[in-house]
């Protein structure tokens, strides 16, 4: 009898998941996330940097981070002299950039760009990842299973924003994860929380009362390499085209 | 961790320099071992194709080569794998390919590409080899010793139990190997173009980006694979004309005959390459001439790394030393030697290899930034088991490792004597 049943159930009854599928179920879908840098607000501080590396553990004292800071400084020989530093952990308190001292009355304009992962719509690392364990949920924000990567270091090849990196001690696929274990409980990221000028907010797009959200359907906002088409959902006020 | 300092050491960090603006979080991640797996994958399809050149196509003046590329291609096969495992940060992992293959990323159909095609080459091996395997085991038969016990043992295995070698029988193995071949084919340039379009399709680099990258991986592999199994056959065959000669004197008939058989096989099989390496370089250089002419926004940077920092490895090793020096040396001399020949073929193997450098290094030597570069320096003396495995010695083991594996899978499988 039991094995008529068996053989009774539709093939259909038995589906065969990735792990990438079973993650992606992970989320809410009335829910997407998306993030909002104002330049204009950025003074390089370094905070943001500084609470990331905590909040997420990344090793403080190495070069790679989820999030970052970089300086632009355009002098009137039209030249655009760009760094980071340490990912501008530390604020910028040097004139120099790359060994070469700026003058400050040659400055036509200088500003702060804070970078991380773009959580984009159409995730070109998500793609690539050969067994799935890169996955976007349903909420929009683009997650590593420490447990299943390979380290072959695909996602980080593909990524145009260079967001991704090996983690020094899991060894596996690192990347900012909007702070996911705390958006999810209600909390904001923990670079939000330690911008002292509201440069940066988290929001949901797709929630008509988010702040963030009116800020992206109303006003004018720009993104990121926008030709490799991969949309990014990370959205900022006052992008400048010499931004890289 | 670095075992020897106790220091957190980013990967990557240890053979990277950067210049002006690179993001923090850019290295030069894919490194030696990502040179060498196109390479040997490379080498693997390109020994495959020329043993299919006699199989199917009927080439006859390739006989004797094709039976050795056939089972150098064995050797090599495992090899193919052996860079990755090296490069992979979680080793161990590497099976979860298999289990959950990802199919929107090209690096998850590796496996089942490379399975398909190492079945093949088993196959094809075993229908050529099923006679003598069988005429082994008859041999071998009513001797004692252990060694002879063991070998009639392995060999009654290779059999898997036939035992028939009538003509039938063996016009179906010849028929089988032809089909085989035949499949083969596709399968050999799928799994080397699929190496090629592992790179091609990476949109975030802009040198790698390119749908040509298949095809003229495709052509650069079977460009080194023939040279590769032709400078072979030509060191085994020298070995055996120099055993000939000790044994029996410079003007001996034998040392005549292999030094005329060897003269034969090389010069209609660098015809094959010949063609072959025309292919490739007008693919290569329709891909650079495209690149400046269309001048896309990545172009400014990727002009700079060809003609400054990269020069001297992309013209003078790449095309120079390892393209034109080689074509000159097959098309001009009215009479091949086997001096001429042999450098051909090392100088042809030399250029692939920088081919696949200056295109895995070279596509990381400047940042997605487009405002910086980034300079890669090979670790010579390992100090820890990265700096090994991603180093001179780590690559030397993977070079190495399909001559140690023809000489054991020879033993049994004599690709060279057997007539």
């Amino acid at each position: 009898m039991k094995g008529v049943v068996a053989a009774a159930l539709p093939l259909s009854a038995f589906k065969i998941l990735s792990p990438a599928q079973v993650k992606a179920s992970v989320g809410d879908s009335n829910v997407r996330w998306v993030f909002l840098v104002d330049i204009q607000k950025c003074v390089g501080c370094g905070f943001c940097v500084k609470a990331c590396k905590i909040e997420n553990e990344v090793p403080y004292d190495v070069g790679v981070t989820r999030t970052w800071v970089e300086r632009y400084v355009v002098t009137k020989d039209h030249k655009t002299h760009i760094d980071t530093p340490m990912g501008g952990r530390d604020g910028y308190t040097s004139s120099k950039i790359h060994g070469e001292e700026i003058d400050p009355d040659t400055i036509t304009k200088a500003f702060f760009v804070p970078k991380l992962c773009n959580h984009c719509k159409k995730p070109a690392c998500v793609q690539v990842c050969p067994v799935g364990a890169t996955y976007q949920t349903k909420d929009g924000v683009v997650l590593v299973d420490r447990s299943w990567c390979i380290g072959c270091g695909y996602c980080i090849m593909a990524c145009p924003f260079g967001a991704r990196f090996f983690h020094p001690i899991y060894k596996v696929a690192e990347k900012c994860t909007f702070c996911y274990h705390r958006i999810t409980k209600g909390m904001k990221t923990a670079c939000v929380e330690a911008c002292p000028f509201g440069a940066r907010q988290i929001g949901d797009l797709k929630d008509e009362n988010d702040p963030v959200a009116k800020t992206i359907m109303t006003k004018r906002v720009g993104i990121l390499k926008d030709e490799y088409g991969t949309q990014p959902q990370v959205y900022y006020i006052g992008l400048d085209e010499r931004v890289r | 961790m670095d075992a020897a300092t106790g220091e957190l050491v980013v990967h990557g960090a240890e053979w990277t320099t950067k210049q002006l603006f690179v993001y923090p979080n850019e290295f030069i991640y894919w490194s030696i071992q990502i040179v060498m797996y196109p390479y040997m994958t490379g080498l693997v399809a390109g020994a495959f194709v020329l043993s299919s050149l006699y199989h199917v196509f009927d080439q006859k003046d390739l006989k004797d080569m094709a039976r050795f590329s056939l089972v150098f291609s064995l050797a090599l096969l495992p090899v193919a794998m052996m860079p990755l495992q090296f490069h992979l940060q979680q080793p161990f992992r590497g099976m979860n390919v298999m289990f959950t293959p990802h199919l929107t990323s090209a690096i998850a159909a590796f496996g089942f590409v490379f399975s398909t095609y190492a079945v093949i080459v088993l196959s094809e091996i075993w229908f050529v080899y099923r006679q003598y395997f069988i005429e082994q085991t008859i041999a071998l038969k009513g001797k004692d010793t252990t060694s002879d016990t063991l070998k009639r043992w392995l060999y009654n295995i290779l059999t898997l139990g036939t035992r028939d070698v009538s003509e039938g029988a063996l016009a179906i193995d010849k028929k089988a190997v032809k089909i085989l071949a035949a499949i083969g084919i596709p399968v050999a340039c799928f799994l080397h173009g699929y190496a090629g379009f592992i790179f091609g399709s990476v949109k975030a680099n802009a040198l790698w980006m390119s749908p040509l990258m298949p095809v003229i991986f495709i052509m650069s592999a079977v460009v080194s694979g023939i040279a590769l199994c032709m400078l072979t056959y030509l060191i085994i065959m020298e070995w055996k004309k120099f055993q000939a000669i000790l044994a029996k004197g410079r003007g001996d008939e034998s040392v005549i005959v292999i030094h005329g058989v060897e003269m034969d096989v090389m010069s209609k099989a660098s015809r094959y390459l010949l063609g072959f390496l025309i292919a490739a370089i007008s693919l290569e250089l329709l891909d650079l001439i495209f690149r400046g002419y269309t001048a896309m926004k990545s172009w400014d940077i990727l002009r700079e790394v060809m003609f400054d920092a990269d020069f001297f490895k992309i013209f003078i090793l790449q095309y120079g030393l390892g393209n034109l020096v080689p074509f000159l040396l097959l098309v001009v001399p009215k009479k091949q030697t086997l001096k001429t020949l042999a450098l051909a073929l090392v100088l042809i193997l030399f250029g692939v290899f920088m081919m696949r450098w200056n295109v895995v290094i070279g596509g990381q030597a400047f940042s997605l930034s487009f405002a910086g570069y980034m300079h890669y320096h090979l670790p010579l003396i390992p100090h820890s088991l990265e700096t090994y495995k991603e180093g001179l010695l780590g690559a030397l083991t993977v070079f190495a490792t399909p001559f140690v594996l023809f000489w054991i899978i020879n033993k049994f499988v004599p690709s060279l004597r057997y007539r």
